[in-house]
């Protein structure tokens, strides 16, 4: 951990300070991934503390700490929260900030529309997380089934925050994935050729598409939910003969991916950890992206394992059944190439790599109690119980969190130029492996015993007692545990020690460049010579087993030539392989930067005043409309301006 | 920053494409999946109205449970005799008129790509006319407009003959159905009259192909659903 601790090589930056108007017209995708950062890390403690709300009513049996309308809502607004407000921002935030420099881009394509996604986010996160304070907050589940929240059961403004907030945040994830597969297909530097990406840009990739084709469904299925609950419409209506099942397969059509949305730009940046960690290449690479495209293919046809209990009948449910079966193939394959990338490795234990370790185990348990419900006999047993949500926390917490904080341990050098306090990390780690398990382990038994998700208090007495005590002591612990990462996280970002450009002696091209990347990332882009560009500088033996192109080699100079002639770009910009650690103004080197603008803010901001007029509708007609308008009419105005001026 | 305009309208790609161009394909996909799932739900939903008027059936008096066999509407009073909803002549009309629409946006691009080569001397005026990117855009916006007031016609009728979007599934799937495909017509004849004002302002040329190029993908996209809207919607009984 030498390098990891010195700061003696490596100058103290001058880092610009940027005011309010910075932040609210940025189009840099780093600080928009800074953005995303500390937005989802918000949202993440905030749907934390509702959880914990749980566990404390839960604690002891017939708890009365809060009602079983309050309970409804914690769970809904955590489930809702920790899925659409923290882990899928915290992914975002990673590809913002890694997908453009991992591919030698200055940025996105669409920077604006970046920008775009961000404030939709955040506005949609504000609105849908705002009536818990009044207690009027979505109550349906974060799966919302209808009928249930059709007008007639549920009369309430609180599912309307519901319906519309996922629509806001579905234009942000849309709006960013269009410009990420875009990115990556179009942005890549020469010699970065599919094969030779780095792996979170492979699962980002495959993430983007998940979005692109999962997201209009749940669009449609929240339409028709919006149409009924405003317009009367009668698609979830059982008297004029709607069927109760649609919504459910609307839905998961689109849920399941969601869960490959949320678990694949984790295995990504698992699969930067541990190879960087363990001073050796990936272990088979191309079985690596070709599971990571499997998962996210099979993702779409294993929807209804998540209904096996409403008697779809026995053909769906082995049809069902064995897809859901298939996936492990895929999944375990690239547990074991993790596995097998650090045997024999020189491994190196930082904080990064064991959350990237514990992902493993983790993962692994989550991934085998999915296995015991993908078959619907045993399933029948288990759903609807806690067992399902030890399942998912194992996944979601094992899996996707564990490996966003050991990306968040790995590239925070690079984001914001320190260290992060690995002491404190340590300690955050082992309280957080502990805690972890205590919450969510008993939970397997607890719901072996019987006892059903969603109740918000149960009778003493059914052998739940103490698995439910453990759990709520585990909530409390990870907590503990959140305040020191949080602790660390802001002091480190004050104070931590001065980050080298690559302290983890990484391969790819993100860790050639200085930390903080400047505001053009590359002051030349690299020509990429194999899937570990910086290694075949620094340590060639490492990377003598994989498929290269030599430096300078005809092909590729060839094929960068053509695009320079015919794009104009300076022969100057492009250069072979090498590590930058200077540090000049985009105006010295002559790139051209785009312009920071307010408009995407305004445009998000017109929508999503649109959309909220809708609340009013029955109340209050004036209002209502008026409200409309003036969002039509802001984000109108703002589009038409957005168009018509120059991206830089 | 002026010194590199050069750099600035073409960036370096690794496809050599535009990259507007990869981000339209990867909506127009996106697209799919949202007609797929309404057209999905639409068909799920047929046949299942608890409720008239339905889409292909006549039926007789209205409150009855199904569509009316065929003895019932022999003995059905006058009156109380209802006809089916869809009414396919007036729609095969405006399917007609939107596919030649795309048709006209075919030659709009064509026009603008060729808008700087010299017209030869002894040119007809067929031939003056298939370079004027003027006429073609306005063709295509006229038709489609002319599709949208078919559209709107439809709908008003419909709503006269007692199918409203809360009477029953079909006219909750139906109306939403044609409703979103209506509602990206709109969205391309407003697109289509921003490159018209373009055009009138300083002349598109083939430096727009490119946009002109976006949008026409877009529009036949839009065509492209209705033919899929139309067949499963209209003439499959």
């Amino acid at each position: 951990m030498a390098t990891a601790t010195a700061p003696t090589y490596a100058p103290p930056i001058e880092r610009k300070r940027y005011g309010l108007m910075d932040w609210l017209t940025t189009v840099d995708h780093k600080r928009i991934g800074q953005l995303y950062l500390n937005t989802a890390i918000f949202f993440f403690i905030f749907g934390g503390l509702e959880a914990v709300l749980m566990r404390y009513q839960l604690m002891s049996p017939n708890g009365t700490k809060v009602s079983a309308d309050t309970f409804n809502q914690l769970f809904t607004m955590h489930g809702t929260t920790m899925i659409f407000l923290a882990i899928m921002p915290l992914s975002a935030a990673f590809f913002n900030f890694l997908i453009p420099l991992q591919i030698g881009a200055r940025d996105v394509a669409f920077p604006r529309l970046n920008a775009f996604s961000y404030w939709v986010y955040l506005f949609g996160g504000i609105f849908i997380t705002l009536p818990i304070f009044w207690l009027g907050a979505p109550d349906g589940g974060w799966f919302a089934y209808a009928p249930l929240n059709t007008r007639q059961f549920s009369p309430a403004h609180n599912m309307d925050f519901w319906v519309l907030g996922i629509q806001i945040l579905g234009v942000s994830s849309l709006a960013a994935a269009f410009n990420f597969v875009t990115t990556i297909i179009n942005m890549r530097a020469p010699g970065m050729t599919l094969m030779r990406m780095p792996m979170f840009t492979w699962m980002s990739f495959v993430v983007q598409w998940l979005l692109i084709l999962a997201f209009p469904v749940i669009t449609i299925a929240l339409f028709f939910l919006q149409f009924d609950r405003f317009f009367g419409t009668t698609f979830y209506s059982l008297s004029a003969g709607g069927d109760p099942l649609l919504w459910q397969h609307l839905f998961w059509v689109f849920g399941h991916p969601e869960v490959y949305i949320l678990i694949l730009p984790a295995f990504g940046l698992v699969s930067e950890v541990l190879p960087s960690n363990s001073r050796k290449p990936l272990f088979g690479y191309p079985i690596m992206v070709y599971s990571g495209i499997m998962i996210g293919f099979l993702g779409f046809g294993v929807w209804a394992h998540h209904m096996f209990s409403v008697g779809m009948g026995p053909i769906a449910d082995t049809v069902f059944a064995l897809t859901t079966l298939v996936i492990a193939i895929p999944t375990g394959v690239k547990i074991l190439n993790w596995i097998f990338t650090m045997w024999g490795g020189s491994v190196r234990f930082t904080v990064a790599m064991k959350f990237a370790i514990s992902l493993i185990a983790m993962f692994t348990i989550g991934g085998i109690s999915g296995i015991t419900h993908a078959s619907p006999p045993s399933d029948l047993q288990q759903t609807d119980t806690y067992y399902i949500v030890a399942h998912f926390h194992y996944v979601l917490y094992g899996g996707s969190i564990l490996g966003i904080f050991a990306g968040i341990y790995h590239y925070f050098p690079k984001i914001y130029g320190r260290m992060m306090d690995e002491r404190l990390g340590n300690i955050h780690f082992w309280i957080n492996f502990i805690a972890f398990n205590l919450t969510f382990f008993p939970m397997h038994f607890a719901g072996m015993l019987g006892m059903p998700r969603r109740i918000y208090t149960y009778d003493a007495g059914q052998g739940w007692d103490a698995f439910n005590m453990m759990s709520s002591i585990g909530a409390y612990l990870l907590v503990v545990s959140t305040s020191i990462f949080l602790y660390n996280f802001l002091k480190s970002k004050r104070s931590g020690a001065i980050a080298p450009e690559n302290p983890w002696d990484a391969p790819t091209l993100e860790w050639s460049i200085p930390s903080p990347p400047p505001e053009y990332n590359f002051a030349q882009i690299p020509m990429v010579t194999s899937r570990y560009p910086l290694w075949d500088l620094t340590h060639p033996e490492r990377t003598a087993q994989i498929p290269h192109t030599a430096v300078g080699h005809d092909e590729a100079a060839h094929r960068t030539g053509e695009h320079i002639t015919a794009s104009g770009v300076h022969e100057s910009d492009i250069a072979p392989m090498h590590i930058e650690t200077e540090r000049k103004s985009a105006e010295e080197l002559g790139i051209p930067m785009p312009y920071p603008t307010i408009k995407p803010l305004w445009v998000a901001f017109g929508i999503v005043v649109m959309l909220s007029g809708l609340l009013f509708l029955t109340t209050n007609k004036v209002l209502a409309f008026s409200m409309i308008g003036v969002g039509a009419a802001t984000m109108i105005t703002f589009i038409y301006q957005w168009l018509t001026s120059p991206v830089e | 920053m002026a010194n590199h305009a050069a750099h600035t309208s073409h960036h370096y790609t690794s496809t050599g494409l535009d990259s507007k161009k990869i981000a339209i394909w990867t909506f127009i996909g996106s697209e799919c999946m949202l007609f797929a799932s309404l057209i999905s739900t639409y068909l799920i939903y047929k046949g299942r109205s608890v409720v008239g008027p339905w889409p292909h059936e006549w039926w007789c008096a209205e409150g009855n449970r199904v569509a009316a066999t065929a003895a019932e509407l022999a003995n059905c009073p006058a009156g109380q005799l209802y006809k089916p909803i869809l009414n396919i002549p007036v729609t095969s009309v405006s399917t007609f008129v939107l596919l030649c629409s795309s048709l006209a946006m075919v030659l709009a691009l064509a026009a603008v790509e060729n808008r700087n080569r010299p017209m030869p001397p002894n040119a007809g005026a067929w031939q003056k006319a298939l370079r004027s990117s003027k006429l073609w855009l306005w063709m295509t916006c006229i038709m489609g407009a002319t599709f949208l007031g078919f559209q709107a016609y439809e709908f008003t009728s419909f709503v006269h003959e007692g199918l409203s979007i809360r009477k029953n599934l079909f006219g909750s799937s139906f109306f939403t159905l044609t409703g979103f495909h209506g509602t990206h017509v709109t969205v391309g004849v407003i697109w289509l009259g921003s490159l018209l004002a373009i055009d009138y302002k300083r002349g598109l040329g083939p430096k727009d192909a490119l946009q002109v190029d976006i949008a026409a993908l877009y529009w036949h996209f839009v065509d492209v659903v209705w033919i899929a809207i139309f067949t499963l919607i209209y003439l499959i009984k």
